[in-house]
């Protein structure tokens, strides 16, 4: 298992995920620069990736497909906003229309990726945040808060029973 | 966990958890993540036994819950908001393990000289 921490913060809507590979930096930076192995691994067995642009300039964006078993199509697009090779990579990810266009009510994710030397393999760090929009937001603000009220509450309730 | 079901056996637990700094602290830290006992352990100056005996009387108390999740033991509180952005959060956990796992396997593979052109992609 090459996965070997994950750390979830639910304030924030932060993910970190540390995974380490038998691999140089270079290899795996590959895995992300070269579309052909990109569409090999973003996608499930049952909804694998086409990748249509794939601009990895800062301001630049790739766009891709996922085709389901039934033949549906899911495109999504990324907007890379930083580009360090073989180091650092980052960029929002994001859902859009049959037409390629971002929707704009669905929340996008933005992610880093680092890549580090680490016992003579590679060690890849992938931080996804999520860009919140209103509602996401919304839920997260309300998520600590919540939390702490409905423990006063239930503290508030049993002093008053 | 429904206040007005409470039996009294249950409210002397809700209070006893309550009554202490470090556990009330504990569950402050659990409403903003899922710490594991060992994340927890670290961060009060006490045993690991000690942090995991206030672990305990705070999941008596209905307050949390424990969760096993490889070597780690996680503890978790709930309330629909962190439900939500724990569900958000572990679909993607869910893609991206796959996208590792994926990832590994190409890595394992003997590279094929011509897909691992560097130069393919900035050309399209």
């Amino acid at each position: 298992m090459s996965v070997t921490n994950v750390h979830k913060d639910f304030d924030s809507l932060t993910i970190t995920l540390v995974a380490d590979f038998d691999a140089p930096a270079e290899r795996v930076w590959q895995l992300w620069a070269d579309p052909r192995q990109l569409e090999r691994w973003w996608g499930p067995p049952s909804h694998p990736a086409t990748v249509e642009e794939h601009d990895l300039t800062p301001g630049g964006e790739v766009t891709y497909f996922m085709t389901g078993p039934d033949g549906e199509k899911y495109r999504g697009w990324w907007r890379v906003t930083s580009v360090n090779p073989p180091k650092s990579l980052e960029f929002t990810d994001g859902f859009a229309n049959q037409d390629g266009t971002p929707i704009a009510e669905m929340p996008t994710t933005r992610v880093r990726m680092q890549l580090t030397e680490h016992d003579g393999g590679t060690r890849m760090e992938l931080r996804g945040v999520f860009d919140s929009r209103e509602q996401m937001e919304q839920l997260m603000n309300m998520g600590a808060a919540e939390g702490l009220q409905q423990a006063v509450g239930q503290m508030d309730a049993l002093l008053a029973g | 966990m429904v206040v007005d079901a409470l039996t009294d056996e249950a409210v002397d637990h809700v209070f006893h958890a309550l009554a202490d700094a470090t556990r009330r602290d504990i569950l402050r830290r659990c409403l903003r993540g899922e710490p594991s006992v060992s994340r927890l352990a670290e961060a009060y100056p006490m045993s690991f036994a000690a942090v995991q005996k206030h672990v305990a009387v705070l999941e008596r108390a209905g307050l949390v819950t424990k969760e096993r999740r490889g070597r780690e033991q996680l503890v978790r509180t709930d309330s629909d908001a962190v439900r939500r952005a724990r569900q958000i959060l572990d679909q993607l956990e869910t893609a991206w393990r796959g996208r590792v796992d994926r990832m590994s396997h190409l890595l394992a593979q003997v590279p094929d000289p011509e897909e691992n052109n560097p130069t393919r992609g900035q050309d399209r």
